[in-house]
């Protein structure tokens, strides 16, 4: 078990022949991942990635010709939600979008529609999900993970191999990490995570690293307070950063009230997670909570 | 994407919206045609001399004065154009201010607050209104939140004049301005649709004492992402209320905010450039920078990236972070010698390289001959800079 991917997803790759889709697409095959098709208007009928991908014109196609269940967005920022709503509304189940860089009244109006369609929207502007040694479907390096019983969930992408490569360090594996992106509106919150690690029953404990901005890490502290029984440990990037600027994430700027790193902090402690501090303090505090479970 | 007042009423006024309005001038010259112009064309004595800078509170650092005749207005232009504006969202060292702003001055009945933005929690754009104008609304939220009414708007529906005429009834407005609030609120939202904003924030929105409702002040912040399908409101960047070394930053695609310590970072992704800044200060530092060189750092990018590091005076020892997924240790390691050998090393540097390639990289760094400061994990790469700061 996993949450969100495993071995058997059926992935299709939207904007597969454009050089991001182009390199990360057979990084995630040669990871394992079973990409089974790919998307690009007016390529179709092509196939591509030394012949190992089909190509379609749309990703309807790809569901009907090949059973895609799964798709990952590598498509300019003008068109990404586009592409996402195409995939929703082909009946895809989950759906990541990697662009980074969408508007966000156009991520207000892709949110409405998956929320309808019950899509599973992961990012945008996210490092993706890997389901250790089963499926990549995201940029993450593959071989920093190991198989094991941490769920990881980050806002953000390089603070997620981090968080992995100190879990590693103590000899703790994951089981699946998410990167749920940085920006105003993403398809999937930290909650929502916490809900699916929690049933998972492969998934013992749980790493979720938040940042400053928004309400997304109190939302799933207070809902972790009274429904999580794993251990968890989280960490909040953004200490130091002055209130009004935005810190390289467009959802990272603190506007006052709750979303300052210091609040969020108190709030995780105050629901029962276990804070780090410094970042640095990750790895061994999951290591710690693990022991005394 | 910030804007000034001026030009968010001239975005407002194409939309139908009825603004206080004047004209602009950056050059003292022009201040004494500037001022006749607006009383001429606006048919008015008295004026209202605004500094236009990217930031709020202007009214309480002395940046608004109401003039009631020329000579008066001409001494304020005088004193505005070219002073050290301090507000509290200007910090301490305040702005220049290099363009005023001289409007038409209303009779002021009653003042109103009106503004639209993104609720992220909901997903939904929030359009809210108070009856309490003219001060600072989070004020307002705090001490009297039944003062403001909200309606959150259905992103594939849009406003509909339900929900304006019940921001309207908020307001409790005489029957011909009930009505011209509501058409304005429609177009307010129009507008904030139509130019992609963040937030479309009007404070006040007044009510004159003829019973008209008039645009007194505009905040208009864009979205960056969606400036590609605005042209004509991209060319309203005012580059000379940003800071130059971010803006040299964001052309060679980084990510760079100044910040008052002095310790310079360079990291790949945003979360961890944030997280290296913070446990600089925990390990007893103070960070003098933001710095994201992004997901595709080149040797070229480092390369400026250090530059512009390096520009700030007060850096006195510098730390390069990356965690190699997508990008190469290596490609990083080289960009680093080559950035030290051309513009050589004034202060210690401090380099963390972990994930792809990190192995070839560190052998990069031992065999260039430059003498930087390896580390192994973040805990003791901060010790090392900070240490390294302080013996400067």
């Amino acid at each position: 078990m996993s949450i969100l991917v495993k071995k058997e997803s059926k992935v299709v790759i939207q904007g597969i022949t454009g050089s991001e889709g182009q390199f990360h697409g057979g990084q995630m095959l040669d990871y394992g991942t079973n990409v089974v098709a790919g998307v690009t208007p007016g390529k179709g009928g092509q196939s591509t990635l030394n012949d190992r991908v089909p190509v379609f014109n749309t990703v309807e196609e790809a569901v009907q010709e090949k059973g895609a269940n799964t798709s990952i967005i590598f498509v300019p920022p003008a068109f990404a939600a586009e592409a996402v709503i195409e995939a929703s509304c082909a009946g895809i189940k989950v759906v990541v979008c990697i662009t980074e860089g969408v508007p966000v009244h156009d991520m207000v109006k892709v949110k409405k529609v998956v929320d309808q369609n019950e899509t599973r929207l992961v990012g945008p502007n996210c490092p993706g999900i890997i389901t250790v040694d089963e499926c990549k479907l995201g940029i993450m390096p593959g071989f920093i993970t190991k198989k094991g019983s941490i769920g990881v969930i980050s806002k953000s992408g390089t603070l997620t191999y981090e968080a992995i490569d100190q879990l590693v360090n103590v000899g703790l594996g994951q089981t699946t990490a998410i990167g749920i992106g940085g920006d105003p509106i993403i398809g999937t919150t930290m909650k929502d995570c916490l809900e699916m690690f929690e049933a998972d029953p492969e998934t013992e404990g749980i790493v979720m690293i938040g940042e400053i901005g928004g309400q997304m890490e109190i939302e799933a502290a207070r809902w972790a307070k009274d429904n999580v029984s794993k251990p968890m440990v989280g960490f909040i990037a953004g200490q130091t950063a002055p209130p009004g600027r935005r810190m390289g994430h467009a959802g990272a700027i603190v506007s006052g009230g709750d979303d300052t790193a210091e609040a969020k902090m108190r709030i995780l402690k105050e629901s029962g997670i276990g804070v780090a501090e410094s970042v640095a303090d990750i790895g061994d505090l999951m290591k710690t909570a693990m022991e005394n479970k | 994407m910030k804007i000034h007042e001026y030009q968010g009423k001239q975005i407002f006024a194409k939309a139908g919206m009825p603004v206080q309005d004047g004209y602009v001038f950056d050059k003292i010259e022009d201040a004494e045609t500037t001022i006749k112009r607006v009383q001429e064309d606006f048919n008015t004595e008295d004026v209202v001399v605004k500094a236009q800078i990217h930031a709020g509170g202007r009214g309480k650092g002395g940046g608004v004065k109401y003039s009631p005749n020329f000579d008066s207005a001409l001494e304020n232009a005088k004193n505005i154009l070219g002073m050290n504006l301090v507000t509290h969202q200007t910090g301490e060292k305040g702005q220049l201010v290099r363009k005023v702003y001289v409007t038409e001055a209303f009779d002021i009945a009653e003042e109103f607050y009106a503004a639209i933005t993104l609720d992220r929690g909901k997903g939904m754009d929030v359009f809210m209104v108070s009856s309490e104008g003219g001060v600072e609304i989070e004020k307002v939220a705090t001490e009297t939140p039944e003062k403001i009414v909200k309606v959150w708007i259905d992103p594939l529906l849009g406003m509909k004049s339900f929900q304006a005429r019940k921001l309207a009834y908020g307001l409790v407005l005489p029957k011909e301005a009930f009505k011209s609030a509501v058409k304005i609120f429609m177009q307010m939202y129009q507008t904030y649709q139509q130019i992609d904003a963040t937030i479309v924030e009007v404070n006040p929105l007044i009510l004159t004492t003829d019973d008209k409702v008039v645009v007194l002040d505009a905040k208009v912040n864009l979205d960056d992402n969606a400036l590609f399908r605005h042209p004509d409101i991209a060319e309203m960047r005012d580059l000379n209320e940003e800071d130059p070394n971010e803006v040299e930053a964001a052309e060679y695609n980084l990510n760079y905010i100044k910040l008052d310590g002095n310790v310079g970072c360079m990291v790949n992704g945003a979360g961890l450039a944030m997280a290296t800044m913070d446990i600089i200060k925990l390990a007893g530092g103070d960070p003098a920078n933001f710095l994201d060189v992004g997901g595709t750092a080149s040797a070229e990018t480092v390369k400026n990236g250090f530059r512009i590091i390096l520009s700030d005076e007060n850096v006195k020892a510098v730390l390069i972070n990356i965690f190699g997924g997508i990008v190469r240790c290596d490609r990083v390691a080289n960009g680093v010698v080559q950035a030290v050998k051309e513009l050589g090393l004034k202060v210690p540097v401090v380099v963390r390289l972990e994930g792809t390639n990190a192995k070839e990289a560190q052998v990069i760094l031992a065999e260039s001959g430059v003498s930087i400061i390896p580390a192994v994990g973040m805990k003791e790469a901060a010790q090392k800079v900070v240490k390294a700061a302080l013996s400067a």
